[in-house]
């Protein structure tokens, strides 16, 4: 292991976390907020804890895959750390493990929070929480890359790779820096068009950027006690619109830019997201259309609930834990669905669903002609046997940590139902699960020994597993 | 710029790996996916599985957009047929490796009428470099400028030669000839001297000279420059085949060496002055049978790297000979320069080599004044030709009173096609074309060469 190279990567996430933290500083400045003080002790922090890691430039640059997972795996860890010292030096809160749930919920996206009460933060904490979805969306060192030009061979693409969702990250143009770039500039675009369109609808500035920050990253951060049901109709459709592009896979966009129209529609993940969209709005819809006054709030109350769960965002328009079993049980289904690769959702991804489905009807295949041979497309393109593989391994471990989490958060004597769906909405970076913590009520009812299970699982949700797991390997700490 | 190669074998994988060190936008094409996946690991490129020639799989690496197509298969037809595509939808320039002797002599035919920009031939053009050496042995390296008017040969510094110790002024002004020491390698350490630095026994020296003057200077200084008079050649491959006929043509008497009792009749026809042993390359006996004892040059190119350095290490041993040994695998070039088997040709390299001359000219004439740009001494220094076009900050001032920047040398001036070695009064004008050797990278434009006030 090329500890050095790591070392001087974290060092600039440091210095980038500290410029990160301007922004909020800017929000104290606005409302006069005395809380400003703690963002910029936190950055002067950070600043100098990159500076001390950046002072020794790495004499040997050479980066393999193992490099890259563990910088990606320290790289969170460290900034899930910085991030949560504001929310102690503010005072919003007192437990230290509070704070670094918090913090490791929002640069995941996961947006569960230990808060009973979000409307008594100040503006600037308010802002942070929320910006750090943003920044965890599309990831913090997909953001170094697209702005560090690295010379020479490669091999940083190994820290896209292990940052980036989906079963094989590939890119979109010959480098790492422009595909960076690009897949930031959409983002960028992206949210910005949302926070018009928020504006138009007569929203608050602060809040059409806290929520567009939400949206964008998938995060789920509410401002409001009651999430996102006091806002006008126009405001939830548009924020469900905006929740469901953002789960699309970028690869689409970038298509679409390129006016490649027909491969873009073509994309056999995006589609089949939609349909599961669409058919679960139709079911819920029907199931719960006797609650609601007319049949379109019934659709537009089922669109915002199923894309807010399914592309992992967690924002609630209405308490989905009053619904029947029926709808409520799609919804869970729905947790572990999750968003398209290439997204800023989590979840296990529809790509990954949709290859082991392929798997399945492979094997049925092959029990009905044993000798025949047959090869797995997806989007006209063979798949690899290490693809498959790699996606089979994933689902064994993500329902290994599974189980192992639900086990260890049961010791707080809940009902099943909370631990399982807190747990389920941890590891796949939603947000409100059901029953104790459902869209209404927070995580703070858990112990700390149980929030630091969900911090890690929302850690390995997020970095897909296997970075988090080679922590624990003892052979990555030893440099033969 | 954005370019397209086809093929990941080693001239395909040399190609990318320096391209990507130039920062070009680089899609790499192979229809084996495990070398697709090994290559995008390695560098920044962008792999793309399928064959060459089909044109959805070219369109998707986006050739419309591409600058240059580079066709490196196993295949002559299949990167033909490749550029032939290429071409039908784009503006790029494409480049094919074609090999087979066949094509050989057609090759300004196949280039005109498809609508090629450079055929590459691997083989040939290793044997032309090849030829170069047995021309010049003294030269462990010979390149050349302006369309060969001036040359830059590499050699070791022997003891006989009286000249370890001298300052290069004072070498100068003993020899009083037209050349320029431009270049030293010592100990894996690069120089740009300037006229104070002292040389060493057994320094690897560069001088840039027109081949007249060289010749004159080698003679000067006690080094025998005739061309060799004689070659024993062991392997009669395609490289062995284009070798001997090169040779041939220079009046060398080559003997050439080769076990397939086939091949070897096949070589006798069609090259009658070349004596054609048929016999085993590696055996001892047989090798002074043949007269390596008293052989002015001894080529080795089996097909095995092992047995040519084995061979050339015999040689260097039991005879005085020129020894010019191919390796073909580039991985431990180290190991093999550090064996000092004289001179050593990687023919992938060589290929790879030319191309990168050809991309580097194209990417120079879009976004500077770069004639043309060759990487020497071991890459590590640069040596650029520049079109002056008008009058400047350079123009009409005496060479001595310009501020060059430090590890710079203005190495020879051509103007209207007479190459000569620029003295401290003598100016840059408009219209000459001016070479400079330099450890500086990113030269655009000729007044780079002053130093920043």
């Amino acid at each position: 292991m090329n500890f050095s190279i790591v070392k001087y990567i974290i060092g600039y996430v440091l210095a980038f976390e500290a410029a990160f933290m301007a922004l909020p500083c800017i929000v104290a400045v606005v409302y006069q907020e005395r809380e400003g003080w703690s963002f910029v002790i936190t950055a002067a922090l950070c600043l100098l804890l990159g500076f001390l890691l950046l002072r020794r430039k790495p004499e040997n640059r050479v980066f393999y895959i193992k490099e890259g997972f563990v910088t990606v795996a320290l790289s969170w860890i460290v900034l899930s750390v910085m991030g949560s010292i504001p929310f102690l030096l503010t005072g919003s809160m007192t437990n230290p493990v509070d704070a670094l749930f918090e913090t490791v919920s929002g640069f995941t996206t996961t947006g569960a929070s230990i808060l009973s009460d979000v409307e008594a933060l100040s503006r600037s904490v308010m802002f942070w929480r929320s910006f750090t979805h943003w920044i965890g969306g599309m990831g913090v060192l997909v953001f170094l890359l697209s702005l560090l030009h690295v010379k020479g061979d490669g091999s940083h693409i190994n820290l896209m790779r292990a940052e980036s969702p989906g079963p094989s990250v590939s890119k979109l143009v010959p480098t790492v820096q422009s595909t960076a770039k690009i897949l930031y500039i959409i983002y960028i675009a992206m949210t910005l068009l949302e926070i018009g369109l928020l504006l138009l609808g007569k929203m608050p500035l602060f809040d059409a950027l806290t929520i567009s920050f939400g949206t964008a990253g998938t995060g789920g951060f509410g401002i409001k006690n009651d999430s996102m049901a006091g806002y006008s109709v126009y405001l939830q459709v548009v924020v469900t619109i905006f929740m469901i592009l953002f789960g699309v896979n970028f690869s689409a966009y970038f298509l679409l830019l390129r006016k490649k129209f027909k491969q873009a529609f073509s994309m056999e993940e995006v589609r089949c997201y939609f349909l599961i969209i669409l058919v679960s709005i139709a079911a819920i819809s029907i199931s719960v259309k006797d609650m609601y006054a007319s049949f379109g709030e019934a659709v537009q109350q089922a669109a915002f609930q199923v894309g807010s769960i399914i592309t992992t965002t967690g924002y609630a328009s209405t308490d989905f834990n009053l619904w029947p079993e029926v709808p409520q049980t799609i919804l869970v289904l729905l947790m572990f669905v999750g968003a398209c690769a290439g997204s800023t959702g989590g979840g296990i991804k529809v790509s990954r669903l949709v290859i082991l489905v392929k798997t399945i009807k492979k094997e049925l295949h092959t029990l009905l002609h044993p000798r025949s041979l047959k090869k797995l497309k997806m989007d006209g393109h063979t798949l690899e046997h290490e693809t498959v593989r790699a996606t089979n391994v994933f689902l064994i471990a993500y329902v290994l940590i599974f189980s192992f989490s639900v086990l260890l958060v049961g010791f707080d004597g809940h009902d099943l139902v909370t631990n399982f769906t807190a747990v389920a909405s941890a590891l796949n970076n939603i947000g409100p699960g059901l029953s104790l913590v459902g869209p209404i009520e927070n995580f703070g009812l858990f112990s700390n020994g149980a929030k630091l299970v969900l911090i890690f699982d929302m850690l390995a949700g997020r970095l897909e597993i296997f970075p988090l797991l080679l922590l624990f390997v003892r052979d990555t700490w030893k440099k033969f | 710029m954005k370019i397209i190669i086809i093929g990941c074998g080693k001239v395909g994988s040399t190609l990318a790996e320096e391209l990507c060190e130039e920062d070009h936008e680089l899609t790499v094409i192979d229809t084996n996916p495990q070398k697709i996946q090994q290559l995008s690991e390695s560098l920044d490129v962008m792999g793309s599985c399928g064959n060459g020639s089909s044109i959805q799989v070219l369109s998707e690496a986006g050739v419309e957009e591409a600058d240059i197509l580079i066709a490196v298969t196993g295949s002559d037809e299949l990167n033909l047929l490749c550029c032939l595509i290429a071409k039908k939808v784009s503006q790029c320039h494409t480049i094919a490796r074609v090999r087979n002797p066949i094509y050989h002599k057609e090759v300004h035919f196949i280039k005109k009428s498809l609508g090629i920009s450079m055929i590459i031939n691997p083989e040939f053009a290793a044997a032309m470099e090849i030829s170069r050496l047995l021309r010049f042995p003294s030269a462990i390296k010979l390149d050349t400028f302006s369309k060969g008017r001036a040359e830059l040969l590499k050699f070791k510094l022997l003891p006989e030669f009286k000249l370890g110790g001298m300052k290069v002024a004072d070498i100068m002004e003993k020899l009083r000839c037209d050349v320029l020491i431009c270049g030293v390698e010592r100990g894996g350490q690069v120089f740009i001297p300037s006229g104070d630095f002292v040389l060493e026994d057994q320094d690897l020296v560069s001088v840039i000279a027109s081949p007249k003057n060289s010749n004159l200077f080698f003679k000067k200084i006690g080094i025998h420059t005739h061309q060799v008079k004689n070659a024993l050649i062991v392997g009669g491959g395609t490289l062995g085949f284009y070798l001997a006929v090169i040779l041939s043509d220079m009046r060398i008497k080559v003997s050439l060496i080769e076990k397939k009792r086939e091949r070897c009749e096949e070589l006798s026809e069609l090259l009658p002055t070349v004596t054609v042993v048929c016999g085993d390359g590696t055996d001892k006996k047989l090798l002074m049978e043949e007269g390596l004892a008293h052989a002015e040059s001894f080529v080795t190119l089996t097909n095995m790297d092992e047995e040519n350095i084995l061979l050339s290490l015999f040689a260097k041993k039991v005879s005085q000979a020129k020894i010019v040994t191919k390796v073909n695998r580039i991985a431990f070039d180290d190991i093999v320069d550090g064996l000092d088997l004289g001179s050593v040709i990687h023919p992938k390299y060589i290929t790879a080599d030319y191309i990168l001359q050809y991309v580097r000219a194209m990417g120079n004439s879009i976004g500077s004044n770069v004639e043309t740009l060759y990487h020497i001494l071991d890459g590590r220094a640069e040596a650029l030709e520049f079109a002056v076009r008008e009058k400047s900050s350079v123009t009409g001032v005496p060479l001595s009173e310009l501020r060059l920047k430090d590890n710079l040398l203005i190495a020879c001036i051509n103007r209207n096609g007479v190459v000569h070695i620029p003295r401290g009064q003598d100016a840059i004008q408009p219209g000459d074309t001016v070479i400079v050797v330099t450890t500086v990278r990113g030269l655009n434009d000729l007044t780079d060469i002053l130093k920043v006030r």
